[in-house]
């Protein structure tokens, strides 16, 4: 009954978080703006996966707003990449917001708890545009919404650090967005065009300017500063440490990613893989990851509050996703995707597990974990699990991200990266264990022999991720054979 | 039923019988006898293979292809059979061990025990069947995660910080090398499939070739090579019937059986015996194989003892398979079954004593041998094969071994097979001549208190006798009827390996 919509699909996906979100303001209601939110977001992801299926059966998908063409009016385009991204943004989405109704119900004073969802829902209209988005001003319009709402639900986490972390979030993702914008405007000046389509075209013939290099230059600033590249990662701890839990899995999951997408759609699409040959920036990217890997996991080490655990742990595997992109060659991009798609379900089993046990002991402190594994077995054998997909063990989607990952370096015979990229999985073992060991064999303390399970209503999410990250570990096929499409894409490589 | 589908029913069997446990957990009668018709089970299955693989079938079956080009196989030679065999014909043995041991040792968390005990079994049976080096690798990490909880079991501080060095090493050694070198193999060569010969087809220099080979023998951790050997004593905290079947059976042996297939299968016999000046890993096993032995004998702790005496027998397979020809080969592969009843009758043994008289140490058990009769002539018989002498198993495989330094043209090697052989007596005698000749150096006093407490079913007592529980006993009868057995019936293993070591 539906079918005179399916040729909008690619704009309903982010218009209708996009409405829904003013909707939840007007209700005013808690449970009936989270009933809107979910519904919203469930359509989203039943679009999303209904525009991947068809973007690998009939090939990319362009969409013209209102009708006008592109150049001149605004292209929404979906190609193997973008369709993928929106999968799991979606996915992710819909997963967190069944889990989100009891964890926010304890985090958030009740008269407040509409506009979470207000805002939650532009986040994701936010990244879901960022994505599907063919324009490239129009990208940083929904880089805009997404950060400035992520600002706000950081800033309703229940310490008054919030606001601090939201506050230097605020300032420098303003300065990333604004650094993207000045290299978008360089853009623009020297090909009078908007469209990434429409630049990719023009961008051979200027590539030698000074004017573009600079342009890279501060995209790659302005979007670094968005997805935690290393050093610019210091609002990142923090903000996800003091979000509440809800917000810190969805923002884990992927806000990230969708700036690691924006760096590949730049680079690959825009540029062309050719611009590394005028611009080093590959090997400076190569030379951040792994000092993000290495530096970053040592540093989550010697953590005590395990929010902020995971929260530099996402710092080095942002560090993964880098140096896949440094290797610049198809094998190194599908490792990038895959660990898109790979560490979004691994943070966001790890990060929920996590929201469940503050419900139950109110803290994320790591001495507090003492006993869990008897006190919680669903939720500590989540994490325990998720976990393990962190470490890269085999069967699970950590190990093909990694798998991918090495053989990118070694086929570009980079010996030290493989083996810096191994001790950088050495050292997540490290931080993962000191968690299992403390919650699996420290005795239950008398104060928290009385908790409970976490409630079904989380459980269930936190297992569909979790039973993910092991599915997609051995069924392998469909996640692969996506990214490998889609780098190939990137790569300007017949398919 | 297909061969290729009894493959697959070998590994479910155990999968399936530890749900089966997990659900009868409350009742420990109905539990035991699911482990035991389980392990029985998983034995008939795989046993099932044996003849067709004798005639030289080579069931292969392909579950899903995990990376493009790249599948998860399983499939069976003869290698793979014979430690199939081992694994599931001695989890028999040792459940039964295991009721009797657990039981009067008051273990807690015994449903915990038996269900981790079945899953390690399933991936022992995974690595034994793999048809490529993934499916191997995979297996073989699921295998020491499942046994982690088993070394933990008793959640004591000791038994954290064994467990860390013990996931550590392994872990460690396995993701941070042998993935490597799996990787780099799979980028050169193209392919992980197992084939005779190997699979590089010489497109590898002697450095390469010796650095791949570094990482593959460090990164399989199981092997126990010196220096990453630590965690086999750490592990040692575990319950008896755990260092019993893992740590002289399937894990250690899924160590060295990897070893095996990496240097027949992947690198090639002859590829390794072309460049032999670079063997640097003869050097290093026998090196491995003569200072286990020494620490050995300065354990006084009896299970340490064995542990380090493990790391020395385990370093004879790899030394075997170093010197890189086919009786070598040969001496290997018997030695991963000649050792595994061997060592098992002896772990049986050290736990038989700890539960019947609360000992550890070795000093402490003189005059034992006349307390514990039946445990004595057990612990005789193991390590009379252990140390290579007939009528018993080891003899068999040691002989191979040697044969096979001297065709290799390596006098040295003969000569470190001997004194390592005296140097297994004189680790292992002394604790039998200080058990039947040495005098006790208090008299038991908790006696009337031990008698009192205990039933038939929980130690038997009569006279002057007070041994182990009678379940623990029939398994070690078993596991030493099994030393004498594998002397006289050694050609079988002999015609079973002759196709991989090219020997027929």
């Amino acid at each position: 009954m539906f079918e005179f919509l399916t040729p909008h699909q690619a704009i309903l996906i982010v218009v209708i978080p996009l409405l829904a979100s003013p909707i939840c303001l007007i209700v005013r209601h808690s449970g009936i703006a989270w009933l809107i939110a979910l519904v919203a977001s469930w359509i989203s992801f039943a679009i999303a996966i209904n525009l991947l299926n068809q973007v690998t059966t009939v090939g990319p998908i362009s969409y013209l707003l209102g009708n006008w063409p592109a150049p001149w009016g605004i292209e929404y385009k979906v190609d193997t990449l973008s369709a993928f991204v929106l999968l799991f943004i979606s996915g992710i989405s819909s997963i967190t917001l069944i889990f989100a109704r009891k964890s926010v119900y304890f985090e958030i004073a009740e008269d407040r708890i509409y506009l979470f969802y207000t805002m939650f829902l532009l986040a994701f209209a936010g990244l879901l545009g960022i994505t599907i988005t063919g324009d490239a001003f129009n990208l940083f319009v929904f880089l805009e919404i997404s950060s400035l709402s992520s600002y706000v639900l950081i800033s309703l986490g229940s310490s008054r650090n919030a606001l601090t972390a939201a506050y230097r979030y605020l300032i420098l993702g303003t300065v990333g967005a604004t650094f993207y914008v000045i290299g978008v405007g360089l853009l623009y000046q020297m090909t009078g065009t908007l469209n990434i389509a429409d630049l990719a075209d023009r961008m051979p013939e200027l590539s030698d300017t000074k004017t573009v290099l600079i342009s890279l230059g501060f995209i790659t600033v302005g979007i670094g500063l968005k997805l935690g590249l290393f050093p610019l990662h210091v609002w990142l701890p923090n903000a996800y440490a003091y979000a509440p839990s809800v917000v810190t899995a969805f923002l884990a999951a992927t806000a990230t990613k969708v700036a690691v997408y924006v760096l590949l759609r730049v680079y690959f699409t825009i540029f062309g893989y050719q611009i590394f040959n005028k611009l080093v920036i590959d090997e400076l990217l190569l030379v951040l990851g792994l000092i993000a890997v290495i530096s970053m996991s040592i540093v989550a080490i010697f953590q005590t509050n395990i929010k902020k655990l995971l929260a530099y742990s996402s710092v080095a595997q942002v560090g993964y996703m880098v140096i896949g992109i440094s290797a610049v060659t198809v094998t190194g991009l599908t490792s990038t995707i895959l660990h898109l798609f790979n560490h979004a379900l691994i943070k966001g089993g790890l990060f929920l597990a996590l929201a469940a046990i503050f419900l139950r002991i109110k803290s994320v402190k790591i001495d507090d974990m003492a006993g869990l594994g008897k006190l919680m077995p669903f939720t500590m054998a989540a994490f325990l699990m998720s976990g393990l997909s962190l470490i890269g063990v085999p069967l699970t989607v950590g190990f093909i991200s990694k798998w991918y990952l090495i053989l990118a370096t070694l086929e570009k015979g980079w010996w030290p990266v493989a083996i810096i990229v191994l001790i950088g999985s050495l050292l997540s073992i490290v931080y993962v264990w000191k968690v299992i060991e403390i919650a699996y064999f420290r005795p239950v303390p008398d104060k928290s022999s009385k908790i409970k399970e976490a409630p079904l209503s989380m459980l269930i999410p936190i297992w569909i991720l979790v039973t993910a990250n092991y599915y997609f570990g051995i069924a392998t096929d469909y996640t692969i054979s996506s990214a490998l499409s889609a780098a190939k894409e990137l790569m300007g490589v017949a398919l | 039923m297909s061969l290729e589908n009894t493959i697959i029913l070998s590994i479910m069997t155990p999968l399936i019988g530890s749900i089966f446990i997990l659900l009868t957990g409350k009742w420990p009668n109905l539990r035991e006898t699911v482990t035991l018709v389980t392990s029985i089970s998983m034995f008939l299955v795989v046993g099932s293979l044996t003849h067709s693989i004798m005639e030289g079938e080579r069931p292969t079956i392909t579950l899903l292809e995990f990376f493009p080009g790249l599948n998860i196989t399983f499939t069976v030679e003869p290698l793979g059979m014979l430690f199939g065999l081992i694994a599931s014909g001695l989890w028999i043995i040792n459940s039964i061990y295991s009721i009797g041991y657990m039981r009067s040792h008051h273990e807690k968390n015994q449903t915990r025990f038996y269900f981790f005990f079945a899953i390690s079994l399933a991936s022992a049976a995974g690595v034994a069947f793999a048809g490529n080096m993934l499916t191997l690798f995979i297996c073989y990490e699921v295998l020491t995660l499942c046994t982690f909880p088993l070394v933990t079991h008793s959640g004591k501080p000791e038994a954290i910080k064994s467990g860390r060095i013990y996931l550590g090493i392994l872990l460690g050694t396995s993701i941070g090398l042998q993935l490597l070198a799996i990787i780099w193999t799979w980028n050169s060569a193209g392919t992980l499939d197992f084939k005779q010969g190997g699979i590089f087809d010489n497109k590898l220099t002697g450095v390469t070739i010796s650095i791949l080979l570094f990482l593959y023998m460090y990164g399989i951790g199981k092997a126990a090579l010196m220096p990453i050997h630590r965690w086999l004593p750490a592990a040692m905290v575990a319950p008896t019937p755990v260092s019993a079947l893992l740590h002289a059976v399937a894990v250690v042996k899924a160590g060295v059986f990897t070893v095996l297939k990496v240097i027949i299968y992947i690198f090639g016999v002859d590829t390794l015996a072309g460049f032999t000046e670079d063997n640097w890993l003869m050097y290093v096993s026998g090196f491995t194989l003569i200072t286990a032995s020494c620490i050995a004998l300065t354990k006084d702790n009896l299970k340490a003892r064995l542990a380090y005496s493990t790391i020395s027998q385990l370093a004879y397979i790899v030394l075997g398979a170093s010197l890189a020809n086919g009786i070598g080969i040969m001496g290997g592969g018997m030695h991963i079954a000649m050792h595994a009843f061997g060592k098992i009758t002896l772990f049986f043994c050290a736990g038989a004593i700890m539960v019947a008289s609360h000992k550890t140490e070795i000093s402490e058990m003189d005059g034992l041998g006349r307390i514990m009769p039946f445990t004595y002539t057990a612990f005789l018989i193991g390590s009379l094969s252990v140390i290579g002498l007939p009528p018993l198993g080891g003899s068999w495989s040691k002989w191979y071994l040697m044969l096979s330094s001297v065709e290799a043209g390596y006098i040295v090697f003969t000569a470190i097979f001997m004194v390592s052989s005296l140097l297994n007596i004189a680790y292992l005698m002394p604790i039998i001549g200080r058990g039947l000749f040495a005098s006790p150096k208090q008299n038991p006093q908790s006696k009337e208190e031990h008698i009192k407490n205990s039933n038939f079913w929980m130690g038997l007592n009569f006279g002057v006798v007070r041994e182990a529980p009678p379940l623990c006993l029939l398994a070690m009868f078993f596991s030493s009827l099994g030393c004498i057995a594998l002397f006289f019936y050694a050609d079988v293993i002999f015609r079973l390996l002759a196709p991989v070591a090219g020997l027929n």
